[in-house]
């Protein structure tokens, strides 16, 4: 059953690189890129979920379309390429939030078009999307996507509860089945939320404390089985 | 005067209140990454005032004169990354050629600006601002100046810090973004001064 087994490895290796990037190669927690759209829409969790999204089809576009050209493009001016080619699909993102969701292209502003010096995508372009095959990079580019949009989502979170006390504000504007106004009231009314969190100390007091926390998930386990197998071992 | 007065105005509100890192979060990654030491602080920064000029001086008559009366500025995102991305080359082959001692101590970090998204990000801003030609210099300016006194009051923080004793966890990066957290929450106490001083 060689090739059944070959399947099965085959598979894992696909689920790798797709979940790769939601912890421990989280392109924001771990590999600190794409910094600055994190601070600064994360102030409600759906401005996150929003610039996640948008980035997402961005960086799944791109990788597919760079992967394509890989053995096309010419080595010394690979990177003007790449910029084109994603500053191309962030203008399609613009102008498709623009005409469909203007609540969301008034709450992201200049950010939305910053995406293409957004270094995520860049990054995969260089680092993954440029030596693997096509199918490989869509699947590290909807990874990445997620792990990113997770981390906005949870740092805007974070802020809007503390900040504004209350969850998901503004999430009309994404789903237009909500009612208008829509928000989730988390800390009761007559506790006076802490409006730094929403302002620019409290996002890179969140972002550090987040980043922190990743570190800590992602060494200690292995710490954890380490200190078990020794133990094994030893008894 | 009063024109003199505005642009005051400007200038020092890009500087102290809405400080492109610390205020709008634009740069976020060279202020992490390149303000480990003083001199590359200063060096990373004077590129990026002098390319952010520059670029504001390129983009603006471009957007104004061809893209917006032809219809064209939906294309806005792709000009300007191309032409900050040619800026940065043609300065970097200008500066080899004709002021190598410039080149020397700026060189490594041209190659950088490109992906910066304080250049895109002013030449953006100055435009949904509606600022005119002068205003749009003297507000790129004010901002790579402001980008430059973030750079180097961080460096000295972050001598402090990194000396500091810690949570393993928060070791690195993560402790320097809370050091950056203190350093903004300073920058807020800025808020309303330049109003009061130049009454814009």
């Amino acid at each position: 059953m060689p090739s059944a087994e070959r399947k099965v490895n085959e598979m894992s290796n696909k689920m790798k690189i797709l979940t790769n990037g939601i912890l421990n190669e989280n392109p924001v927690l771990r590999l600190v890129l794409g910094t600055c759209p994190t601070l600064a829409v994360t102030t409600m969790a759906s401005n996150g979920i929003g610039m996640g999204l948008a980035a997402t089809f961005v960086l799944l576009c791109s990788n597919i379309v760079i992967s394509a050209l890989r053995k096309v493009i010419p080595d010394q001016v690979r990177i003007p390429c790449y910029i084109t080619v994603i500053a191309g699909f962030v203008s399609v993102v613009q102008m498709i939030v623009k005409a469909f969701l203007p609540s969301l292209d008034t709450a992201l502003g200049v950010y939305l078009p910053l995406i293409v010096v957004n270094c995520i995508i860049l990054g995969r372009a260089e680092m993954f999307a440029s030596k693997n095959s096509i199918i490989d990079s869509a699947l590290d580019g909807i990874g990445m996507g997620i792990g990113f949009t997770l981390t906005l989502t949870v740092m805007g979170s974070i802020r809007e509860i503390l900040g504004s006390g209350t969850w998901m504000a503004g999430l009309d504007g994404l789903l237009s089945f909500l009612p208008e106004g829509f928000a989730i009231q988390v800390l009761p009314e007559s506790v006076d939320p802490f409006t730094i969190m929403t302002s620019a100390p409290g996002g890179f007091f969140v972002f550090g404390v987040l980043m922190a926390a990743a570190t800590w998930l992602t060494t200690r386990p292995k710490k954890v089985k380490a200190a078990v197998a020794e133990k094994g071992g030893n008894a | 005067m009063e024109m003199a007065m505005k642009l005051a105005s400007i200038f020092f509100t890009m500087i102290l209140v809405d400080n492109y890192v610390l205020a709008k979060f634009l740069g976020i990654c060279p202020f992490l990454g390149v303000s480990k030491k003083l001199d590359s602080a200063v060096g990373m920064s004077l590129a990026v005032t002098f390319v952010m000029v520059m670029a504001t001086a390129a983009t603006w008559p471009i957007y104004r004169f061809i893209l917006e009366p032809f219809g064209m500025d939906y294309l806005q995102t792709i000009v300007f990354i191309l032409i900050i991305a040619i800026l940065v080359q043609l300065l970097e082959n200008i500066l080899k050629k004709y002021i190598p001692t410039l080149y020397k101590s700026l060189g490594v970090y041209l190659p950088l600006i490109t992906t910066n998204c304080t250049i895109l990000g002013v030449t953006i801003l100055n435009l949904d601002n509606g600022y005119d030609f002068i205003e749009s210099i003297v507000c790129a300016a004010g901002a790579g100046i402001g980008f430059l006194v973030a750079m180097v009051l961080f460096s000295g923080v972050r001598r402090r810090v990194e000396e500091a004793n810690m949570p393993k966890s928060f070791e690195g990066l993560p402790i320097t973004l809370v050091a950056a957290a203190m350093v903004s929450l300073s920058f807020m106490g800025f808020g309303g001064i330049v109003e009061a001083i130049f009454g814009a």
